[in-house]
């Protein structure tokens, strides 16, 4: 099978509030950037890809005004998914087997300071039965948070784990917030937003935007790029009914992991699109791996830019393979509520 | 409740509330707009020139840091009658809704033509701002109420092609 891989990633650092920058202004200097590093122009691209949410921005369309930021003559050929730009990244890798591309750009952005985005998350679920009784974004997170306490799934020294390891792991990367390590006494102190969940326990209000490059082999000879091989990925999907799913288990994880044959054991390390602290807890034992093991960036607990967290899950696992001695990596992508949909991204470099 | 009673279904409407940021550059249009001024930012690249900004080129791809002051004269790119009423809009109709090439500029927006019969307006016709009393500037582009004609010859529509330099 052809062979793709990741050549540039560029990520904005990570703000609570960007202010009056429009999407415009949060896309042009991470598009800017990976061309740059990669040593490319925009002619080069066969394929440009976006990710966001227009609910986010609170206008129709915007993701068209974000295209603003691309060089688009001579006239591009380009795709949008109203989804994480994870996906994003997906279409534009089976762009690139079907024949019809080469090398594509992936950019992900979103401003969640506008509006208020526990409510906009909301819209997401179910006109009919869900969305009416409005369960915010925090109050679902919570809802499966208990159901795994109540299992005995969950302990809250392991979301406290879970937080105390965002902070530390963060540390290295100067993109993410600020991030306090509390000490147990406070983390157990500290206010509820949805039981079981304080604010330790959720990824921050963020604005920002990422951009990835993808490119065949044939492109990486041919640009000479040294790319991080994407050797398996794929998504799948749990039930939009909470009825149907067991929400202690992430069910599509589990099966992907079969069906792409993943030997977890011998993958480095995992970077996860997990926006609260048990789902963090959730994945370490899905991946059989302790929790300060999992996101060695810090993770979306310490900068979860909507829309673009889950490509930024990817874009961290290529550039810690690339810059540390280490051999493959596994990235996590989320979408829906309470880890309904995932994408899971083997990554294989040179060495 | 009595009007649910009599219906077997209920409206349910869903309003969200958001903090509207114009970004840098659409921003610096508002504020000169409150002023009495239409500014435009050129591209370093192609010099193509965007009103109201929004601080890239799409062409290129770049910034658009250069500002230039333009005139409240132009013309009519294109134009539509509007013979649909739209609910809330104070203006009867029909009327004509246009895209106004400012001169100067390599872009048109939206904006009224008024103060000419219907049948007379065309693409190329020469038309100026009608400004609101200064006393009533906001940083809205309503502070233009209409362009009406200013009774210049017309411009050749193919004039308004851009040739990129």
């Amino acid at each position: 099978m052809k062979r793709i891989g990741l050549v540039g990633y560029a990520q904005n650092r990570i703000k609570s509030d960007a202010g009056s920058a429009n999407e415009v202004e949060l896309i042009m200097p991470v598009v800017h950037q990976v061309l740059s590093d990669t040593n490319l122009k925009q002619e080069d691209i066969d394929f440009t890809c976006s990710g966001s949410c227009d609910y986010l921005q609170g206008a129709a369309f915007a993701f068209v005004e974000g295209l603003n930021a691309i060089q688009t003559y001579p006239p591009i050929k380009e795709s949008h998914v109203e989804m994480d730009a994870a996906w994003a990244l997906y279409e534009s890798y089976l762009r690139i087997l079907s024949g019809e591309a080469e090398i594509a750009l992936i950019y992900g952005f979103g401003k969640s300071s506008p509006g208020n985005l526990d409510q906009i998350m909301t819209l997401q679920l179910d006109p009919y039965y869900v969305a009416p009784l409005w369960p915010d974004r925090v109050n679902l997170a919570a809802l499966q948070a208990n159901s795994m306490l109540q299992a005995g799934k969950l302990l809250r020294e392991e979301m406290f784990e879970a937080v105390c390891a965002a902070a530390q792991n963060a540390k290295t990367n100067p993109n993410t917030l600020n991030m306090i390590v509390p000490t147990l006494e406070e983390y157990l102190a500290s206010e509820m937003i949805s039981s079981p969940l304080t604010k330790f326990d959720c990824a921050p209000i963020s604005d920002g935007a990422s951009a990835i490059i993808i490119a065949s082999e044939a492109a990486c000879k041919k640009f000479d790029l040294e790319p991080v091989w994407i050797e398996k990925i794929g998504h799948q999907v749990d039930s939009g009914n909470f009825g149907f799913r067991d929400l202690t288990l992430v069910k599509p994880v589990s099966e992907l992991i079969k069906k792409l044959s993943l030997d977890i054991q011998k993958i480095d390390f995992i970077e996860t699109h997990t926006q609260f602290s048990h789902e963090v807890v959730l994945m370490a034992k899905i991946l059989n791996r302790p929790i300060p093991q999992i996101n060695l960036s810090g993770g979306p607990l310490a900068g979860n830019v909507m829309m673009a967290a889950g490509l930024d899950a990817i874009g961290h696992a290529y550039k810690i393979l690339r810059d540390k001695n280490s051999v493959s990596a596994l990235a996590h992508a989320s979408s829906g509520p309470c880890l309904q949909h995932n994408l899971l991204a083997c990554l294989r470099s040179h060495r | 409740m009595d009007s649910f009673k009599e219906k077997d279904y209920f409206e349910s409407l869903i309003s969200l509330d958001y903090t509207y940021t114009a970004g840098a550059a659409t921003s610096r249009f508002l504020e000169a707009i409150a002023e009495g001024k239409l500014i435009g930012q050129q591209c370093p690249k192609c010099g193509a020139v965007y009103v109201p900004p929004r601080g890239s080129c799409p062409r290129d791809g770049v910034p658009t840091s250069e500002e230039v002051l333009l005139r409240d004269k132009g013309c009519i790119e294109s134009f539509t009658v509007v013979h649909i009423p739209i609910p809330g809009n104070p203006i009867e109709p029909p009327f004509v809704s246009a895209m106004i090439r400012l001169d100067g500029s390599h872009i048109s927006f939206l904006h009224l033509i008024q103060e000419v019969p219907l049948e007379n307006i065309r693409i190329g016709m020469r038309v100026q701002a009608v400004w609101k009393p200064e006393d009533e500037w906001t940083t809205s582009l309503e502070n233009i109420k209409w362009f009406k004609p200013s009774g210049e010859p017309d411009v050749n529509p193919e004039s308004l092609r851009f040739n990129p330099k």
